[in-house]
């Protein structure tokens, strides 16, 4: 029987079906990746700030959204925003929405973490050379800090993919869902299918989010000192 | 905001709640368990267990605790394994927090010099004993923040038990959203229950990792 | 000397890391109330030595008898061999989760299984010993290098070992600080304690030195009474290695 299930994956279109599944989770996760590292460094940058109302602003925000997990996150847009407002917002979007606010505040904290590891006299000496502010950061601080950030925020890619993993449960048709379908589909002919799509599917997250986070992991031993 | 609806439906939260802080409390256990084995087995590489040991880590780290879930939910069954919601619940917040615990409580023995086992075995304590006295206490210390981070973490992960049809918080939001459509109400207890589950919680972990900080070591 | 009860012998002792040779054909003998103080260049295996007569290392050739009975690569029963060899070592090796006091106790508690109040009477006055009483509930950080250093040494005596080994233990310290440490070694000397002493500090070498020997390239090249090693060196690589800490006048 066990034989029967694993040709379920290969039947007809049912693999090309699933890595189109894993598409969408991926295309969600690195979109929301992108814009959260480009958010993020304002986010770090704006923390990073004296203003102390800006403080607590951006206190609560990282606070709230950090200790939220992030499918009730997922909940309160989908669900919440769709009654509030009266937009219907398709799950994608929710999601992206989502995992950008989470994501953002991810990489703020560690953009803030990696500026202000960056000893004060380089600001110091930025501005004795007379840069002006812009430029000590162009030229000066974030050049530093990248390589600080940069394990970091590809860690985050794989925390985020993993994260997309949630869509399936505001109804978004990714790789879980058309895995469930197949499933479904095949229910009759044959039963022992769910243990290797479920199988599959986790050996597709592990293919993808393995080498991410050994780069991960090997850069920032590189960049140690 | 319909407060006799809140205060209608606050048993089913509070019920919820219940179910869920005792899965995670079981599940986090556990997984200090699983996590402790596993780190010593990887500090002493303990040849080929340790290999073993590395796979295990990976595969739970690369991989999503939704997946993990149907696949214990949905997949085992198939090959005759039944597990219920709560035993598939336990069974992975474990899988997952075990290496979560392990990469944390491996990062504390790391940190602790070589000079400090070498001194513990020259005072002529054994091996176990120098183990005991002086590499674990600090070990520990060392790993709380890793640690409390991933006790957060784990609590906030079991949102997805739902997925595997238990009635954790999730559950009864989505089902009070489902029948009355009363989304601002469920979605605002939903919240406030993960608040008074996860605030305290994060804070006493900031005060314990203070203190453990002011009483620690020299560096 | 050779009526002396033997503490420690070291015969044809050979140490390697894969294939560099790290300690060829070592013979030392040191006797009971005998300050050995071993000299050499960096790198010559001194500190190797050391650890291998405290277990720390195991050996490739040759055998280390302490009173008689082997220790050398006894993997089992090693934590019994190091509770008779004291050993400080360079860093500062106390445990920085405990007290000063619980430091010393540890090992005659845990290892030894001595009664806890005799051994903190004894601990007690150890410390006073080297000034550090006040320090007893103070923790390593709260300590200066040299106080810490002191503290160590107080933490092995209080083993009573047969043999002290002491692994550069002035190198890491801030040049004001090393001469605190120095005097506890010297008193110990004039008491009778048998040490092993690895150092840098030649004059102190000379002064509580019964016997220097002289290490170099992993190899036992000189061994000689201080006054004889310092005045006239046998050899000359000893020789040479002294010149190093002579200077001409530069004006």
């Amino acid at each position: 029987m066990q034989d029967l299930g694993i040709r379920v994956l290969f039947e007809g279109k049912n693999l090309v079906r699933l890595l189109g599944g894993l598409w969408v989770t991926l295309q969600i996760s690195l979109l929301s990746v992108a814009l959260s590292i480009l958010l993020g460094i304002i986010l770090g940058m704006i923390m990073n700030m004296k203003n102390p109302v800006v403080k607590v602003i951006t206190r609560i925000y990282l606070e709230f959204v950090r200790i939220m997990p992030q499918l009730v996150l997922l909940f309160l847009v989908y669900f919440g925003l769709t009654k509030a407002f009266g937009i219907n917002l398709s799950g994608e979007v929710s999601a992206v929405i989502v995992f950008t606010i989470w994501g953002t505040a991810e990489m703020g904290d560690l953009v803030r973490g990696a500026l202000q590891s960056i000893p004060k006299h380089q600001y110091e000496s930025g501005r004795a050379i007379g840069l002006n502010e812009f430029q000590i950061y162009a030229h000066i601080i974030i050049p530093q800090t990248i390589r600080r950030l940069l394990p970091l925020a590809i860690n985050l890619v794989t925390r985020m993919i993993k994260t997309t993993s949630l869509i399936v449960l505001i109804g978004v048709v990714e790789m879980v869902k058309v895995g469930q379908q197949i499933i479904e589909s095949n229910r009759l002919e044959v039963p022992s299918a769910a243990i290797w799509i479920y199988a599959f599917i986790f050996f597709l997250y592990f293919i993808v989010c393995y080498p991410i986070s050994r780069l991960s992991v090997r850069l920032e031993k590189k960049w140690k000192d | 905001m319909d407060i006799q609806f809140i205060s209608k439906y606050l048993p089913l939260y509070v019920e919820a709640a219940k179910l869920t802080l005792t899965i995670a409390t079981i599940g986090i256990i556990s997984s200090i368990f699983v996590g402790f084995c596993c780190s010593l087995v990887r500090y002493y590489k303990i040849p080929f267990i340790h290999k073993i040991v590395s796979i295990y880590i990976e595969l739970s780290r690369n991989t999503p605790l939704l997946i993990q879930l149907f696949f214990l939910y949905f997949g085992l069954p198939k090959i005759g394994i039944r597990l219920s919601s709560e035993s598939c619940a336990i069974v992975g917040l474990t899988f997952l927090g075990g290496s979560y615990m392990a990469e944390a409580f491996r990062s504390g023995l790391e940190a602790i010099p070589k000079i400090q086992r070498e001194s513990g075995l020259s005072i002529g304590l054994t091996k176990f004993q120098v183990f005991w006295h002086i590499i674990l206490p600090q070990a520990v210390t060392i790993s709380m923040p890793a640690f409390s981070a991933n006790v957060v973490f784990l609590i906030k992960e079991t949102s997805v038990f739902s997925a595997v049809a238990l009635a954790d918080l999730m559950y009864v939001a989505k089902d009070l959203i489902g029948l009355y459509y009363k989304t601002d109400e469920a979605l605002f207890m939903l919240v406030c229950a993960y608040l008074i589950i996860l605030l305290p919680i994060s804070i006493i972990f900031s005060i314990i990792e203070r203190k453990l900080r002011y009483a620690g070591f020299g560096n | 000397m050779s009526k002396k009860e033997k503490i420690l012998e070291i015969k044809h002792l050979k140490k390697n890391y894969d294939d560099t040779v790290v300690l060829n054909d070592i013979n030392i003998d040191v006797c009971k109330g005998e300050v050995v103080v071993i000299l050499g260049p960096s790198g010559c295996g001194k500190s190797t030595l050391l650890r291998c007569i405290n277990g720390l290392e195991t050996i490739q050739e040759g055998e280390i008898y302490l009173s008689g009975e082997k220790i050398s690569n006894q993997d089992k029963k090693m934590h019994l061999v190091r509770q008779k060899v004291g050993m400080v070592f360079q860093s500062y090796d106390l445990f920085p989760h405990l007290t000063i006091l619980d430091n010393i106790l540890l090992g005659p508690m845990k290892a030894q299984h001595r009664e806890k109040k005799e051994v903190v009477v004894e601990a007690e006055k150890l410390l006073e010993r080297v000034g550090l009483l006040d320090k007893k509930n103070a923790y390593p950080r709260q300590l200066s290098g040299g106080q810490k250093q002191r503290v160590a040494i107080v933490r092995a005596l209080c083993m009573h070992p047969q043999v002290m080994l002491f692994d550069e233990i002035t190198a890491a310290l801030d040049p004001e600080m090393v001469r605190e440490v120095l005097d506890v070694m010297l008193e110990l000397a004039k008491e009778g304690s048998t040490m092993v002493i690895v150092t840098h500090e030649m004059q102190f070498a000379r002064a509580i030195a019964d016997r220097i020997i002289f290490l170099d390239s992993s190899k036992l090249v000189e061994e000689s009474s201080p006054e004889e090693f310092f005045t006239t060196p046998k050899t000359e690589r000893a020789k040479q290695f002294l010149n190093v800490f002579d200077f001409d006048i530069a004006k």
